[in-house]
């Protein structure tokens, strides 16, 4: 069985709610069968919008989406066949545990010895047998949750979409229920769409993320790739952290360029977005590639004064004045090598051009 | 064992609960003296009045203090046959001083309810009387007017001796106790009471039903739409609820009149003839109508409050599942509304039925309702006995109707607000 690498195809889709502004600017996007993808992004971004139109509940104003093939604008939402996890749960209160799970196959009039048996299978799976019975206001915020994911999950849906989820639980509730959607995931091979505006949460659970911002897709990639080579300073800005250097690019060759950074001083890069001399760029470091008082060779090396100095048990951050930027933040892993991280000090800064990657200046 | 019953002592040594009551006295005192001013103004303005309409309406003890020598000749009288001569005199006696004293016309009146003709002999007997010569009252009574040798008219007046009855309860679902004691119905050209009762009943029930298939959806919309729209409709709804009833009820007579308004505007469209012009108001069409626009804001704010309350995501999870919409909105949306739609209609239900000045208005003789009746009885005929049974009969039917909803639903499902 050959997967289909565009089970879910956006294709060109615009929405607009009001005529006047586009929420989602020429979307095209493909979700192949099987895969978790996650839509991450700020508030606004029009992620939820993207999941709503795919759902059924908003219309795409251009463009078409196809399910597995076919266009399902003109579907409406009960005949697609789409689970959808809700924000808050959106568990029928008046109704049991049994009869929420009960539900999507009673409508699909599935016979009830049928019923029972998927309900007791989809229980099982969130871990919730023997709670039959309960009504959704008896149960935590995380059994809702879990219950929620099996209703979404009982008729066999293709896809599951889920908006932001876990955004209402506590965080360590919300780590243990990220690795079990992700086991759920797995073991049944289903397509997951997934929205979310936390980061943590997307690496974690994710094939592939779309990082979504002013309604359109910054950059859709793997975990890995979108931490380690974001392809603009809006996807560096907004995954992780990182330290940031305005400048302009004087000399630029295959995979170096040196960039003349406000303060006068000169740094090597890893020209990402910039192809000719005379660009602005703003140049994007991961606070982990940046060394102290290193043996090793390395292409840039900076002296900077030590401003701040925040302990955090495994790593220390500090916060450094560096080629003029003072914000400019270190990860100090917790060793006995590291203790001249004093407040006033001067040290030694270095990175490799390649992790220094010259991006768009915005 | 004796540890277990111990008491639990403070680091003073007295024991705890005592030191907790002691603690917490000051705080009830201070809640009760919060709730003193409510508690008597519903002492005063509720317990009392309708305690003392409970008592009126069984209270008869005026004919008895009228009367008593000849209730008290009564005593050994079987009603079979004439009384003997002890009663006519002391009856005589009675009358003689409730003439002298001028009150004797409120007699006349009460025994004039009991049996018709009262009023007549008993005026007459009170100018035939002062030429009444001592002993024989029996003959001379009797002679005054034939009506007075009728044991009918004794044994009416023994009727009355009781201080208290249930007899206004009884007249008021159009029975009476007759001569034989026993407890029958009118005839059948007086039950006026039974259909009157019958008809608040049919229109507070029509009337529920019409504001609910009106505020439902507006209700729904009110809950959905964006906040600058859903804030102008609460307006709407509320406006009218802002004027005068007088002014609304007055307004629907201008519409609804055979050359109002809506009879033009159906003439102007051709519905109906110029010369055909339905009649709309003074009848039950009117009450209706009127009533059902005036109690419309009762529906639709629980309604409006309960529907906010539900989220929108549960229609919308109901239709991912792959309900239809209207099986999401039957099996979903419209259980959830249940507290809501009890508490309106258990409102717009007890309004309707004691519903008085729009019917009294625009109802006409089809459509007036048992309210304009204890009105009546209030204002007009001055039997205010008859009028307080009949107000505890009403109240009797709600609290029963209370207390069958809340069988049914439950009261804690109720949300008003």
């Amino acid at each position: 069985m050959s997967k289909n690498s565009e089970f879910v195809k956006f294709d060109k889709v615009d929405k607009s709610y009001d005529g006047k502004v586009l929420v989602v600017k020429d979307l095209n996007l493909d979700i192949a069968e099987g895969e978790f993808i996650t839509m991450l992004g700020p508030s606004g971004s029009g992620k939820t919008t993207c999941l709503m139109m795919l759902a059924g509940f908003e219309t795409p104003t251009n463009g078409e989406i196809y399910l597995d093939s076919n266009p399902i604008s003109n579907i409406p939402p009960h005949k697609r066949g789409i689970g959808m996890v809700f924000q808050n749960y959106a568990l029928f209160p008046h109704m049991t545990v049994y009869e929420n799970l009960a539900f999507p196959l009673k409508v699909r009039k599935v016979s009830k010895d049928e019923t029972d048996k998927k309900v007791d299978k989809a229980l099982s799976m969130v871990s919730l047998s023997g709670f039959e019975n309960r009504m959704p206001g008896q149960l935590s915020g995380g059994q809702q949750q879990r219950v929620a994911v099996a209703r979404a999950l009982v008729f066999d849906p293709s896809v599951v979409l889920m908006d932001e989820p876990l955004g209402a639980l506590d965080k360590n509730l919300r780590e243990s229920m990220q690795y079990e959607i992700k086991h759920i995931h797995e073991s049944i091979g289903v397509t997951v769409v997934y929205v979310t505006h936390d980061q943590g949460e997307a690496l974690t659970m994710s094939n592939r993320i779309a990082v979504f911002n002013d309604g359109k897709v910054q950059q859709l990639s793997s975990p890995d790739k979108l931490y380690e080579e974001p392809v603009n300073s809006f996807v560096a800005e907004f995954i992780g952290e990182n330290n940031r250097f305005s400048g302009q690019v004087s000399d630029i060759s295959k995979d170096k360029c040196k960039v003349k950074l406000d303060d006068g001083s000169e740094i090597l890069a890893n020209p990402i977005a910039v192809k000719s001399s005379g660009e602005k760029t703003i140049v994007s470091l991961r606070p982990e590639r940046a060394l102290i008082n290193t043996k090793e060779k390395m292409e840039n090396n900076f002296k900077g004064k030590i401003e701040e100095v925040i302990y955090h048990g495994d790593h220390t951050r500090v916060r450094l004045n560096l080629l003029g930027n003072k914000d400019f933040i270190l990860k100090v892993p917790n060793s006995s090598a590291n203790m001249d991280i004093k407040l006033g000090n001067q040290i030694n800064v270095s990175w490799n051009s390649f992790d220094a990657r010259a991006l768009d200046p915005k | 064992m004796s540890s277990e019953t111990q008491k639990i002592l403070t680091t003073d040594g007295i024991p705890l609960e005592e030191s907790l009551r002691k603690a917490e006295k000051k705080n009830k005192i201070k809640a009760f003296l919060l709730v003193c001013p409510l508690l008597l103004f519903l002492i005063i303005t509720y317990v009392f009045p309708i305690g003392d309409m409970l008592f009126r309406s069984v209270d008869d003890r005026m004919v008895t203090k009228m009367l008593p020598k000849t209730y008290k000749a009564m005593e050994q009288w079987d009603g079979k046959e004439l009384p003997p001569e002890e009663v006519f005199k002391g009856f005589y006696l009675d009358y003689k001083k409730l003439v002298e004293e001028k009150t004797f016309g409120k007699l006349a009146t009460q025994l004039n309810y009991e049996k018709n003709g009262f009023k007549s002999i008993l005026k007459k007997l009170k100018r035939k009387m002062k030429k009444f010569e001592e002993g024989n009252y029996k003959e001379q009574i009797m002679s005054v007017h034939k009506r007075w040798a009728n044991v009918e008219y004794w044994r009416a007046l023994k009727r009355r001796a009781p201080s208290y009855s249930y007899s206004k309860y009884l007249k008021g679902i159009d029975m009476y106790e007759n001569e034989d004691g026993q407890i029958v119905q009118v005839p059948e050209d007086r039950r006026v009471h039974k259909i009157l009762w019958m008809r608040t009943l049919e229109v507070a029930l029509f009337v529920t039903i019409f504001c609910f298939l009106m505020a439902y959806p507006i209700a729904h919309l009110l809950a959905t739409l964006p906040m600058k729209y859903s804030n102008l409709l609460m307006i709407c709804v509320l406006l009218p609820f802002w004027t005068s009833l007088l002014v609304r009820t007055a307004s629907w007579m201008i519409l609804l009149q055979q050359q109002g308004i809506v009879n033009d505007f159906f003439v102007w469209i051709g519905l109906v003839a110029d010369d055909n012009r339905p009649e709309m108001m003074y009848n039950k069409t009117g009450t209706y109508v009127a009533m059902t626009q005036i109690l419309l804001p009762f529906m639709v704010l629980p309604l409006y409050s309960v529907m906010k309350t539900i989220s929108p995501s549960l229609m919308r999870a109901g239709k991912s599942l792959g309900g239809t919409p209207f099986i999401a909105f039957w099996k979903i949306y419209f259980p959830l509304t249940i507290p809501g739609i009890g508490a309106g209609c258990l409102l717009v239900f007890i309004l309707a039925i004691g519903y008085y000045i729009t019917p009294a208005l625009v109802g006409g003789a089809s459509g007036t309702l048992i309210s304009n009746q204890i009105a009546f009885h209030m204002k007009s005929t001055l039997d205010w006995s008859f009028a307080s049974a009949m107000g505890l009969m009403l109240l009797t039917g709600v609290l029963a109707i209370y207390w069958v909803y809340n069988k049914l639903v439950g009261v804690d499902n109720i949300k008003l607000g």
